[in-house]
């Protein structure tokens, strides 16, 4: 019997945390009373919390945001990583207290929150119009106009390569020349590959998956229409053509080298030619740069294929059951105003998003050592530019890529299944996902 | 009959309440924590239920129908029991053998037996990394080693099998060593008279410990069993952390029961319905599993109970 005891406690574990969701709905009024009989005394003193994740660069502005409102102090949480931040931001939303006054959010799960922009404070005001670039905006802004998220960074996507693996295989290696033998669109991108693998042992990119997510930004209606409603996988012709495209480059032109990214075989293929591209968003650099000590020879060129690509970001939203919605709306608009960004930008890398500090002298001019050099700052200034499309991800968008990038992983990383076979078992689980 | 004082009723009813009371803590924060959740997930299990959104419509057994009818539920469920028994059996035997070594005249006997525990020391996150790096496809160490030797690389995250075996080492290591100590404080309990009859009697080595220290220990062997059968059938941490999308692989290779409740409660779908009825699920066949258990024990027990009247 002390077994089964002992089993009724662990599955208490699932259960405890549902029983979170139950009180969801009436607290949140409650804090908003007390919030707003505060508001009017502004010398009041004010006490906001910020939970931002990674690094956001926070640190000396929220100190100097400090001196200049002493009735203000802000305490500043950081999680480790986004997914510990969105697992808290989920866990305490569905209890209806308990988030920061200023959650900052990442744009890969903003469409789960989309869905319940009442949780939010509406964010409009004429003093921040136009202050973002239009499809950062657009992805945070609800069907009926209202503004949940203020813009913090993006990652505008351009392509990195390695110039020794480019010359070894008789391709250009200046930046400039390798923009103009790659600029057009994804088969431009592909069938330089294949002339590449054909005078190289080192494969084109570093994974299937990684580039149909590149693409898939592209598309306007990658899984669902506006209306929210999932397109079948069945029905899915663009997809399913997109999928196809690149598990053929990948696995019969043998373009992919066959890793997940972020996987132990990935973060080594840095250190042993791998592979010789990578769509790389800002935030990327670092990362390659990280992986890659002691290799030289990593440069980026101002090119991507189909023209513009964005692949991250985040934002700073005001959660509604949080006491002192506007003092927190104050001090997110004044955290993502251009001149704020900048520094940031200073500071720890993170690619501002606002239009003016795009062409911010001190942006325009960063150079990065690790990539020869390279005008890193005027080149993803120019790619984020370059977006022209904000795709639609609804409710279920993430079950849905996940679908894909599972099939293409099978055919590419695993190597277990066919192409066709592949998509099959897709089309399989996406029956089994349930979506009317 | 006749009548009680005051003072002998009270340290009467002392005598027949106070033992409830002296237990009610533990049952107490069982009904909060164990049972109250317990039925709140049924209840929930049995509604349209989402993450964020909260209650849905009553829906009946709808959640459980789907499920079941879901192949990634019998995935679960293969991968689930491939990986327990891969990883209870040789850890079982291993821990026995194991706690005989340390049980003989060792030099320095507290430093190997400290030394056996250490790795349960380690967080199994730790335990996750460290083995990511032995068993990457393509330049993790055992698969260096194998093509050294002219062979080919195991597909360590492709084949299902050859997951199961690299998660299941990752479990064996954290927890041989615990078993092992277990076995070892049950040895110790064993009279020494009876080893020394049995050499007495010109048995050998071999056959003293199959014959007399393997019977001897039955008790202990039945409770590793049972604590490792309710830890094997909710492994989470080794196999999520197997690869980094943590979901068991792209073709749900390695993907656990307990995984697959957090896939369907905060994955994709966040359908908390759909997480509760596989918990529910969950729940029943560890019961199952939990009275087989049982049942072995009593025959066994028995056994042992009739070989000692003879």
């Amino acid at each position: 019997m002390r077994a089964v005891i002992r089993n009724l406690a662990a599955v208490a574990c699932v259960g405890a945390l549902l029983t979170a969701c139950s009180s969801g709905t009436d607290t949140p009024d409650a804090a908003e009373s007390t919030g707003a009989a505060a508001a009017p005394d502004a010398a009041e003193k004010v006490t906001l919390t910020v939970a931002t994740f990674n690094e956001f660069g926070y640190e000396d502005l929220i100190d100097e945001y400090m001196e200049l409102n002493p009735n203000v102090t802000v305490e500043h949480r950081k999680a480790a990583t986004s997914n510990e931040a969105r697992d808290n931001m989920n866990t305490r939303l569905a209890a209806g207290s308990g988030l920061a006054d200023i959650e900052a959010i990442e744009i890969d799960w903003l469409t789960e929150l989309m869905q319940y922009p009442d949780r939010f404070v509406d964010l409009n005001s004429p003093e921040v119009e136009g202050r973002w670039l239009d499809w950062k905006t657009a992805a945070v802004t609800t069907p009926d106009g209202k503004l949940i998220g203020y813009g913090t960074d993006i990652g505008p996507e351009a392509i990195c390569y390695r110039s020794d693996l480019f010359e070894a295989a008789g391709l250009p290696t200046d930046r400039e020349e390798v923009a103009t033998l790659l600029e057009g669109d994804w088969d431009t991108y592909f069938s330089v590959g294949k002339d590449f693998v054909a005078n190289s042992d080192v494969a084109w990119y570093d994974s299937a998956a990684a580039t149909f997510q590149g693409m898939v930004n592209q598309v306007e209606n990658p899984f669902e229409n506006s209306d929210g409603t999932p397109i079948p996988l069945g029905d899915n012709a663009e997809m399913k053509s997109l999928y196809e495209t690149v598990a053929g480059a990948s696995s019969t032109d043998g373009l992919s080298a066959g890793l997940e990214q972020w996987s132990e075989d990935w973060t080594n293929a840095f250190q042993n030619d791998g592979f010789a591209t990578m769509l790389c968003p800002g935030w990327m650099l670092g990362v390659i740069e990280g992986n890659s000590e002691g290799v030289e020879g990593w440069d980026i060129a101002n090119v991507f294929p189909g023209g513009g690509g964005n692949w991250g970001g985040s934002y700073l939203t005001v959660p509604e059951q949080g006491p002192n919605h506007d003092e927190a709306i104050k001090l997110a608009a004044w955290l993502t105003a251009p001149e704020q960004q900048i520094k940031a930008f200073e500071s720890k890398g993170t690619f501002p998003s606002q239009v003016d500090a795009l062409a911010d002298p001190a942006l325009l001019g960063a150079t990065n050592a690790f990539f020869n050099d390279a005008p890193t700052g005027e080149i993803l200034a120019d790619r984020a530019n370059a977006v022209a499309v904000q795709p639609y991800k609804g409710p279920n968008y993430f079950a849905l890529a996940q679908l894909v990038t599972d099939a293409l992983n099978r055919v590419d990383v695993t190597d277990t299944d066919d192409i066709a076979g592949s998509w099959d078992k897709a089309l399989d689980a996406y029956d089994a996902l349930g979506l009317s | 009959m006749n009548q009680l004082t005051w003072r002998q009723r009270l340290s009467r009813a002392d005598v027949k309440a106070s033992p409830y009371l002296y237990i009610s803590p533990f049952f107490i924060l069982f009904f909060i924590v164990g049972l109250f959740p317990l039925l709140y997930t049924a209840w929930v299990s049995v509604h349209q239920w989402h993450l964020i959104g909260g209650q849905g419509d009553l829906v009946g057994l709808t959640n459980y129908v789907d499920v079941l009818q879901q192949p990634n539920f019998y995935k679960a469920l293969r991968n689930t029991f491939s990986i327990f028994l891969l990883s209870s059996v040789p850890q079982v035997i291993a821990a026995i053998v194991i706690a005989y070594m340390l049980d003989t005249n060792l030099r320095a006997k507290t430093f190997w037996r400290m030394g056996v525990l250490l790795p349960y020391v380690v967080a199994p996150v730790a335990v996750s990394l460290i083995f990511a790096k032995i068993f990457a496809d393509q330049s993790g160490l055992v698969n260096a080693v194998i093509e050294s030797l002219g062979g080919t690389g195991i597909g360590w995250h492709a084949d299902p099998f050859a997951s199961h075996v690299a998660i299941a080492t990752m479990v064996n290591f954290r927890w041989t060593g615990y078993n092992a100590l277990i076995f070892l404080a049950a040895m110790q309990a064993i009279p020494r008279e009876i080893y020394e009859a049995a050499i007495v009697d010109g048995a050998s080595r071999w056959r003293t410990f199959f014959s007399v220290t393997v019977p001897m220990l039955r008790p202990t062997v039945i409770f590793v069993v049972i604590t490792s059968t309710i830890g094997g059938l909710q492994i989470f941490d080794e196999p999520r952390m197997f690869d980094t999308l943590g979901q068991g692989g792209p073709d749900r290779q390695w993907m656990t029961l307990t995984m697959y409740i957090y896939e369907l409660g905060w994955g994709a779908q966040k359908n908390f319905g759909r997480a509760a009825a596989v918990s529910w699920l969950l729940f029943l066949i560890i019961v199952a599993m939990g009275l087989v258990n049982f049942a072995i024990t009593r025959s066994i027990s028995s056994t042992a109970g009739k070989k000692g009247r003879r």
